[in-house]
Order: structure tokens, then sequence, then C-alpha cells
């Protein structure tokens, strides 16, 4: 036998259709980067720094556990980096090495790699990190102290803890079209909605995140909101304003579409999102924190596996 | 190869093409030196003899059996002497002895089924089960004659379930006389009186007058599935764990019509299957070769050449088997040889499921693929059998195809099912 040619042989299929994680991590980071590039160009230097670090950080600590658990090296497929990425998103440009340094360590080994590395978190790893830190660090997401040393041209006032603390009076200055266009302070891509909405779509239309999910999250956000507006408009804002600020839009965009976290069948997506949507104006309104769309994405990703059970019935399926 | 479009948000769809008004002109492969047929063999069954051994010689349509067991036989497609005898393993632990024949250049028709036709009064069914159970297009002989089972619908499968396989449509365009005496003949078998062509969408066809209904499906892969076509067409759908026979129902290849038509017209058993041959840039050719013809012999003669890490896969691109040798003999069933170069290889890893739920969105049984595959990989395949429908699967393989983590999904649903198929085995030898 040994004149016989060596020949590949593998189980049906033999064609894919050549997507990969890879793939899908990098067109989401290509998604993000209007928001992000935005942010760079309002806060300068030290939101490059941010961003920057935040990316190496999250490649690092997954390296590390790659070490340390001794598996195949898995940072080539851009999802650190995509964790980095949406992290530093999410924080002011102002926040220090150190936080920066322990946020990733969360996001990546506490958020993804103790329960199994991709596909087997739980929670969307970057919005339980900054859950974490919100409770540890307080002051870190005081986006008015944080920057604090800023001066663009417009309102620096972080626009959901103005109504939280000061009433609808206090927002009056801020414009829909302004806040769109990210005329308001918050995190370094997080306030750039055209961007984020661009991004969004792309994503969408790419397939590489599940439109269910992001529309009805800003349906939740904005008819939990409309129903607060019609009830008392001096106390509670309208729904557009909740939709342009805060995390709404990257949380309906880049956040609650994690797939591992999220479901996957049809209506477990509508009642995910809107269920996601609605828990975030409500705790904006009358909770106790400033944004709901952390705590009200991560209470979702605990009603997950509950939810994909609502699944239809297979072809043939007894009983 | 299939790409994943650039709008992702629409579910890729794999169209079955029909073939073309001006029909190709199948290459007739002149018969090989060495030929080799393989005879299915329970794995456990070490006593077994063949009626044949080596050095004895065979004439076209003799039959090879076991002494001690009637039930199997193959039918030799050649005249020659036997060159050896070998036990071969196929897919999923398959079990065979492989007789090779060396041909030899006067071809010899054996008489025994011209006899058994003709001077007896014949009785379709015994012919069929006694002689057909091999023939071109694999007939499904022990389900026509299953006296627990009877059958009452037969449906004929006019298009090959998998993408880029034209050799039923091409039997269908040409051999439609045969077809109809062979329908003739199933219903002589099985007092069927539902008959049914199932052709693809836009196929043009000039039937006459024939004894059947016929039925076209959409275009979309995998609507030629059985399962589908059940569901679609006959609008009843089998119960998960239940066969179509149980529903009397029964599929078989429009070659395998043909081939019952053309033995009983010419009292000779049809040795030439007709296959398909999908190149390695996805150029189709159709070829007519003997049963148990090596590959090697097909490929060669239409001009293919392989290299080291090319892939041979015998079926279609989407459910067939990738066998490891060039001198693998085509088997009844073969419809379809595909060349694959190795750059076009797309790789398999070991990632887990990321939850995307691409595979969920184009699954057509519509079966929780995301958490099937996780007590898949664990082994746990009772639990999986259980809450995850694994025997609802049609066995399409579009789960692989679009799986964003490259999971071999189809190898682990058919190794589920054969590992518990082998553990009811069990069970039923230990009871």
């Amino acid at each position: 036998m040994s004149n016989q040619k060596i020949f590949i042989v593998s189980h049906a299929p033999f064609w894919h259709d050549g997507s990969s994680i890879t793939e899908r991590s990098y067109h989401i980071m290509i998604a993000a980067l209007p928001a992000v590039l935005f942010g760079i160009f309002q806060y300068g230097l030290p939101a490059v720094a941010v961003v920057s670090f935040s990316v190496s950080c999250a490649i690092f600590w997954e390296l590390a556990m790659n070490f340390v658990t001794k598996r195949s090296l898995t940072i080539g497929d851009g999802n650190a980096a995509l964790i980095g990425l949406l992290f530093a998103m999410l924080v002011p440009a102002t926040l220090p090495w150190w936080a920066v340094l322990t946020g990733t360590f969360v996001a990546v080994i506490i958020g993804k790699q103790i329960f199994g590395g991709i596909g087997s978190n739980a929670f969307n790893p970057v919005v339980l990190t900054i859950a974490i830190l919100m409770v540890s660090w307080k002051d870190l997401f005081d986006f008015d102290e944080a920057l604090l040393n800023y001066d663009l041209e417009f309102t620096m006032l972080y626009p959901i803890a103005a109504l939280k603390h000061f009433g609808t009076a206090s927002i009056e200055s801020f414009a829909a079209g302004d806040l769109l266009l990210g005329k308001q302070t918050g995190g370094i891509g997080s306030t750039f909605g055209l961007g984020l909405i661009i991004g969004g779509i792309y994503l969408i239309i790419r397939g590489f995140i599940r439109w269910e999910i992001c529309l009805t999250f800003l349906i939740g956000v904005f008819a939990t909101a409309l129903i607060f507006n019609l009830y008392d408009s001096s106390r509670f804002a309208g729904p557009v304003f909740h939709i342009l600020t805060g995390y709404t839009l990257i949380g309906a965009f880049f956040l609650a579409t994690e797939d591992s976290s999220s479901p996957v069948n049809f209506i477990p997506m509508l009642i995910f999102g809107a269920g996601a949507g609605a828990l975030t104006v409500l705790i904006r309104n009358i909770g106790a924190h400033v944004d709901g769309v952390i705590y009200a994405i991560l209470v979702m990703n605990l009603l997950n596996p509950v939810l994909d059970k609502i699944r239809p019935k297979a072809i043939g399926k007894v009983g | 190869m299939i790409k994943r479009s650039f709008f992702g948000l629409a579910k890729p769809r794999l169209e079955y093409k029909t073939l073309p008004d001006k029909l190709p002109e199948p290459e007739e492969i002149s018969c090989s030196e060495d030929v080799t047929l393989l005879l299915s063999t329970f794995p456990e069954q070490t006593d077994r003899t063949l009626s044949v051994k080596e050095g004895d010689k065979i004439k076209t349509g003799q039959k090879m059996s076991f002494t001690n067991n009637d039930d199997a036989y193959v039918i030799s497609s050649v005249t020659g002497t036997i060159s050896s005898i070998s036990p071969f393993t196929g897919d999923f632990g398959a079990s065979y002895s492989a007789v090779s024949i060396n041909v030899s250049d006067n071809e010899e028709i054996d008489e025994q089924f011209e006899k058994y036709t003709k001077t007896q009064s014949p009785n379709a069914a015994d012919t069929a089960r006694d002689f057909l159970a091999c023939v071109p297009g694999n007939l499904p002989v022990n389900l026509l004659i299953d006296p627990e089972k009877p059958i009452n619908t037969i449906v004929i499968s006019g298009c090959d379930n998998d993408l880029l396989v034209y050799t039923n449509q091409y039997i269908i365009k040409t051999a439609i006389d045969s077809i109809k005496s062979g329908i003739d003949i199933l219903k002589d078998i099985t007092g069927a009186d539902n008959i049914l062509i199932v052709l693809p969408r836009g196929f043009k066809h000039e039937f006459g007058d024939i004894d059947a209904r016929v039925s076209t499906i959409d275009t979309g892969y995998p609507a030629a599935s059985p399962h589908l076509i059940m569901r679609n067409i006959l609008s009843r759908i089998v119960p998960a764990g239940q066969s179509f026979e149980d529903l009397g129902v029964c599929f078989m290849t429009a070659e395998a019509v043909a081939s019952v038509g053309r033995a009983f017209t010419s009292g000779k058993i049809p040795v030439k299957k007709t296959i398909t041959v999908i190149n390695k840039n996805e150029n189709v050719k159709l070829a007519v070769a003997e049963i148990g013809t090596p590959v090697r012999d097909i490929l060669s003669k239409l001009g293919i050449t392989l290299n080291e890490k090319d892939r041979i896969v015998l079926g279609g691109p989407m459910t067939g088997t990738a066998v490891y040798s060039d001198e693998h003999p085509i088997m009844p069933d073969t419809g379809a040889i595909m060349i694959q170069d190795s750059e076009n290889i797309p790789h398999i890893s070991d990632y887990p499921c990321i939850n995307c739920g691409d595979c969920i969105r184009i699954c057509p049984a519509r079966i929780q693929i995301s958490m099937l595959v996780r007590l898949l990989e664990a082994g746990q395949y009772e639990e999986a059998a259980d809450y995850y429908d694994l025997y609802s699967c049609i066995e399409c393989g579009l789960c692989s195809l679009v799986c964003v983590s490259r999971i071999p999904i189809f190898q682990y649903i058919k190794l589920a099912k054969y590992e518990l198929g082998r553990m009811s085995i069990a069970e039923a030898i230990d009871e």
C-alpha cells in the first residue's frame, strides 16, 4: 500500500459556508468603530489609552488563562479583544489604569473563562463587569465627576444622572438631535447614537446579531418610557430621551445581543429584548440606579435558559 | 462551495438544479480489470462461508451468498475469476465481505434469472427478493415484501436528495419506459395503489400515459428529503422513532424502479450504475459503470487527477460518505462521486457552541440543535433523544454547514443514533 495516496476522510457535510467566530468578533468590532472613533475624537488621548489598554489587557488575561488551564490558545478568535473593546466603550475616558486592568480581569476570567470559555458564560461578561465595578467603585462611574476637566461645546452633564437627581426640568437643554450626534457626556463609545445605530444595522444586515433582540429592546424601552411619560410627564422623561441616553443604544446593539447569554428562538428573543427594555426604564424611573441597562440585561441573562424552553415543536415529536 | 452571503440576515438557500434540456451524454466506463463487490454481513457472524471461493469462475448476473444465511447475497456485475475474498469495514461499523473479481474478456450471462422469470410462473415478489436486492439504485426489497408492514404508497424520487447530483433526474428523462414497466411490477409485488413520482420544480417531462401521480417539490435543499416529501406532499408526519414503512410508505429512487423494469423486460439483471461525478471545480458529469468498478477507474476515464490530501466522497456534498481509498468500489446506492481539492476542504474545529442560533434557524426539522449538541458532545445520547429531539433529525447536514464554531454537528448526530442503535440491539439480546 506504499504507493497509495493519502486522502482526507471526514464526515458529511463536505461544504461549509465559511463563517467563523473570528469573522464574527472582528465584524462586531468594526461595527463598533464609528462610536469608538467618535469617543476618541471627543476625549482625545486618554480615550485612546483606555481603549488600547483595555483591549490588550483583555487579550492578556485570556492568554494567561489559556496557559494556566493548559488549553489551546483562544485569543485568535477575537472574542477577548471584543470584550476589551466593549468594556472600554462603556467607561469614562478618565478611568484609571488599575480599573481597566481589574475590569478586563473580571470580564475575561470571571465573566467568561471560569464558566468554561466562549459560549458557556451565563452572563454577558462586559455587562457583568460593569455591574461589579459599579458596586465596588461607585465613583468611577459618576460621569459628571470623571469628566470634570473636560469642557466640550455642550452641556457637560450626564443626561440620565441629571434626570435622576434634578428631574425633567434639568433635561430640557438636551435636544434629541444633539443626543443622537453624540453631544452628551458618557462612556467612550456609548454616546454617539448615530454611530451605534449604523453599526447595529450593519451587524443585523450581515446576520452577526439577531435583529429580534435589538428591535424589541428598543421597543421595550420606548413603550415603557412612553407609558411613564403619559402617566406623569413632569416626573418622567419621554421615550426618545431614554433611547438616546445612557447605555440604551449600545445595550440594544452590542450588549443584549451577546450570543451565549441570549436566547435563540423567536418568541424567547422577543421576550428577552422587550423584558430587558422594560426593566431598563423601570430601574431608571423608579429604581435606585442611574442607568438600568446593565442590571436589566443581567436579569434577562439569568432568565435566558428558562425563556429558551419556549420552542417550536420538532417534526414528528411525540408527546 | 456555497459561501455565506454578504447579507447574512437572510438564510442561505441551497438550490437543487434541474438538468438542462439538452441532456449531457454520460461517459460509458469500459469494464475495469478488477471489480470488487461488497456483500454485507453482520459483524457478530464469524462462521460465515461464502457459496463461492477464490479461483472460482463467475458469470455476469451470478448470485453469491452465504451458505448458512440465505437472505444476503450479491449479484456479480462481471464475468471473471474470483481473485480474493476479504473482510471490509465501511462507515459506522458496517461490515462486508469484499469479493474481488478479475474480469475476463468474454462476458457470459448467468441464465438462472432468465430461467426463473421465463419457465416458472413468475412470482414478482419472489423474483425481486431472490435476484433484485442489489440492482442499481438500491431497491429496498425487504421493505416491499415485509408481510408485517404492508406498503400502500410508493414514492419514486426523481430528484436526488443531495445537491449537485443528477442521477435520478437523468434516469427519469431517459428511461421512462423502464420506469413505467417497473411501476407495474412494483404494484404487483406490493399491491400498493398509490404511486407518486416526485420531481424538482421546473423539471420538464413528457411522460405521456403513466400509472402514477406526479408531484413537484420546491427547489430549496433539502426539499427532496423523504421526511419533507412526506410532510409537504403526502401531508403526513412520521412520528420520531418510527419509519416510513410503519406508515405504509416506501421511498425508492427512480433508478431502482427503472432497474426493476429492465430486469423483467430484458430477462437480465441490470448491473450498470449511472453516477454523477462532481469534479474539483464542481463541474458535473454523468458516467455509467458496472457496480463494483473502483472509483479510480471512473476518475481516470473522465480525466480527473487525484492528489495527496484530496477528498473522495461517495454521494453528494451534504450527505455523502468520504472514503479513504480510490479503490473503493461503486455500490448499488452510490448516486455520485465527488472529488474535493485539498485546498477546498473546510476545517472542522473542537470549539464549543457559542449559541449563535444559526443552526436552529436553518434546521428544517426545528430541532434545538444548540442544546442537542451540548448533550451529544458530552455523550449523553439518551438525554439527547428524550429531551432534544435527536430522532426528529432528517439528516440534511445544514446545521454543520452553517455552524460558526465549525462543530461537526451532523457527525455527532449520526454517531449518537448509531450508539443508541447498538445499545438497543444489546438490550434486545440480553432479554
